[in-house]
């Protein structure tokens, strides 16, 4: 009996715009000056949104937050190649996406806060809210996806998760279904390399995570995912092949969380600073701003009359934080089914008994 | 002893139940739960049912039969053999706007699904302050009493009862069988709805034809008495019936309550009938402790104290795992257990 080779299959990586903000003439994707200015703006505004909340919580003014710095090129580029009409399933370092998906800053604010009013997002905007059990949202990806494409909508599914959730059963579960139902979902990865403490090596064996779309039938590209260019462009290729009803991707965007895992988190009891260096050396913002300059798109006075609008933005949002009003003991019951039932309204009588007195 | 009321005993309220001008078929519990299916796919396009083998198959045990014929495989959706994937695809699909009606094949199996279950379809309206939710009904046939094989008998309905935010619901006959699922899917929260595999196609009762509805968190008095309520939910409610019909007999008068939703439970239907009673036996498959039994016993501690003339009895499986086929017997409530039990209370 003969031994014959059954499948094949090679895992793309694509970088466009190189550390010192050169780039790749024949891979650069159409995008107007105004529009990749737009993408600055977009991470310059994200950083400062993320370096205020970890300042707040010093300040003993907000609870745990999972920064995003060093990820914000993966935010902005899928960011802005949505539109209204996809569904945004976000894991729990996405703040930047959710911004950009139209939820106000405030809000995202809040629900770290502790206050769940934070993930009641404005009616017209198509986003869960963050899954903070790890991989579990894959399947929501999934779930919308066909949900979409039963409603025959032009619109895809984004649905983001980090390294570690690709160890999760749901990850498998939710390729593998997104490639039977062919359904329109863009799955993210945001490699940052580190779950926790834990690095890739110890999450995989494999050599990349963009190649396990081949085992589910389904295209992944591996990106740099500090490239913003190289989003931009997997993102754009992604959403048109799911809205041209062609099914899903697998992105895999290759990054660094330059922070800690959370506020609780202490990154320098497992890593090392010299990687830490070499991965800031790599940061996506100032990648592209070299790119501008080079372009003459940008200058120093933009950038600090960016600075000052960014700056008076992120003030509102916290002002907007912490001039919510109080909760009343019944938002503890009232959310909990449609309508409230018997053992539930006796529950809260006794709360609000309890409080008044 | 018995002092009075003999003569009351009799059906309960439910089986005066029906819909008014409709025709009837006689059916059982597994065409009753395909009825309900049907006519709320025919009534609503955005209710679809998905699962492992409800298309082509009809379902293991033919719940979905004729379904996929009837409505494509847009709307019966075969799944991959993933649990997990179903409930969790089930989730992004409820909430933005479909009703899926997810099968679990058995509740042995219900594990790899309890994440999406209790980490987001259970607490996704609160979670959002109302913006989503998950209109979903997970059905399972659950129970023991087939002779089947391993992970295929278990009663897991403690889990769900102490994860606020899931609705669970267990008919014991046809005709609530259809009701109660029919608002299950119509129920804007997940609903649970566990199906007595034993009793799929025990026995056929008139039901019918139309669309109606049974309301969840209302109890059913299956029979009326004085002396004793026997309290219990599922398969177990035929076996309470049994029981009933024994004791009577011997001249002594049990009520039997169903309660057919365990959350929310019809707390006042339950007390009105030990009020009157004044004796209470939970009967139920699943085990022991930290069943559902010892929070009845409870909520009848707590809502009539003055009024219990015994302990409240428990009826139930044992602490242990499921036994397969040759010890099946042993492990499951038996009418005569329920009949001590209820004599035990009677002669507290």
């Amino acid at each position: 009996m003969p031994r014959t080779p059954v499948y094949e299959a090679v895992t793309e990586r694509l970088d466009i715009l190189a550390v010192d903000g050169s780039v790749d003439q024949t891979l650069m994707p159409d995008l107007a000056d105004e529009q990749i200015v737009e993408l600055y703006r977009d991470m310059v505004k994200m950083r400062a949104y993320d370096d205020k909340a970890l300042k707040l919580q010093r300040q003993g003014r907000m609870g745990t937050w999972p920064p995003i710095k060093g990820q914000e090129a993966i935010q902005a580029g899928v960011g802005r190649a949505m539109t209204k009409e996809d569904w945004l399933i976000p894991a729990f370092r996405e703040h930047g996406l959710m911004l950009l998906k139209g939820i106000p800053g405030h809000m995202i604010y809040a629900y770290w806060a502790g206050d769940e009013r934070g993930s009641c997002f404005p009616e017209d905007v198509r986003c869960f809210p963050v899954a903070v059990p790890v991989g579990s949202q894959w399947q929501h990806g999934t779930g919308v996806g066909l949900s979409l494409k039963l409603s025959g909508e032009k619109a895809a599914a984004v649905v983001f998760g980090g390294d570690g959730s690709t160890s999760e059963g749901d990850f498998h579960e939710a390729l593998n279904c997104a490639g039977v139902y062919n359904v329109p979902t863009v799955f993210v990865i945001q490699n940052n390399q580190w779950a926790i403490s834990v690095p890739l090596h110890r999450q995989t064996a494999a050599a990349t995570l963009a190649q396990k779309a081949h085992a589910y039938g389904i295209p992944g590209v591996q990106v740099d995912g500090n490239d913003i260019f190289a989003v931009w462009s997997a993102a754009v290729e992604a959403l048109d092949r799911a809205r041209r009803g062609d099914g899903p991707t697998l992105i895999e965007a290759v990054t660094y969380r330059l922070g800690d895992h959370t506020t609780a988190d202490d990154a320098s009891r497992y890593r090392d600073d010299e990687e830490v260096e070499a991965w800031r050396a790599r940061d996506p913002i100032s990648r592209l701003r070299l790119y501008l300059d080079g372009a003459g798109l940008w200058n120093d006075e933009l950038e600090s009359q960016l600075a000052a609008e960014v700056h008076a933005w992120v003030d509102e949002q916290v002002q907007a934080l912490e001039a919510m009003p109080p909760h009343s003991p019944e938002d503890l019951f009232k959310y909990m089914y449609a309508e409230i039932p018997p053992h539930l309204s006796e529950q809260m009588a006794s709360l609000i008994e309890e409080v008044e007195r | 002893m018995t002092t009075e009321a003999v003569g009351t005993d009799g059906p309960g309220e439910n089986r005066l139940r029906a819909v008014p001008d409709s025709t009837t078929e006689k059916l059982t519990i597994a065409q009753a739960v395909r009825d309900a299916m049907r006519d709320e796919m025919e009534r609503n396009d955005r209710v679809l049912v998905l699962g492992e083998d409800v298309g082509v198959d009809g379902g293991v045990f033919r719940a979905t039969d004729g379904l996929v014929e009837r409505f494509g495989h847009d709307r019966v959706i075969d799944t991959p053999l993933a649990e997990s994937a179903i409930i969790g695809m089930s989730v992004g699909l409820a909430a933005t706007g479909f009703r899926p009606v997810a099968e679990i094949q058995f509740m042995g199996f219900v594990y790899p699904a309890i994440n999406q279950l209790f980490a987001h379809a259970a607490r996704l309206r609160n979670r959002t302050r109302g913006r989503l939710h998950v209109p979903m009904v997970v059905r399972m046939p659950y129970g023991g009493g087939i002779h089947p094989p391993e992970h295929h008998s278990e009663s897991y309905e403690s889990l769900f009862l102490n994860t606020p935010g899931i609705k669970v619901v267990v008919p014991s006959n046809p005709y609530d069988a259809k009701g109660l699922l029919t608002s299950a899917i119509r129920d804007d929260d997940p609903v649970l709805f566990m199906e007595p595999k034993r009793i799929y196609r025990a026995f056929r009762e008139p039901v019918p034809s139309e669309a109606y509805t049974v309301p969840l968190g209302q109890a059913d008095v299956a029979r009326v008495g004085a002396d004793v309520t026997l309290v219990s939910w599922g398969a177990m409610v035929r076996v309470c019936l049994d029981a009933a019909e024994v004791l009577g007999h011997e001249g002594i008068s049990a009520e039997v309550v169903d309660l057919r939703t365990l959350n929310p439970l019809d707390r006042d239907t339950l007390l009105e009938s030990v009020v009157k009673t004044g004796r209470a036996v939970v009967v139920h498959e699943a085990p022991r402790t930290n069943g559902f039994g010892a929070e009845v016993s409870a909520q009848i501690t707590e809502g009539a104290t003055l009024q219990l003339m015994a302990p409240v009895q428990r009826v139930t499986g044992f602490d242990v795992i499921f036994p397969l086929a040759h010890n099946e017997k042993l492990y499951l409530p038996s009418r005569e257990r329920i009949i001590s039990a209820a004599r035990e209370a009677l002669d507290f």
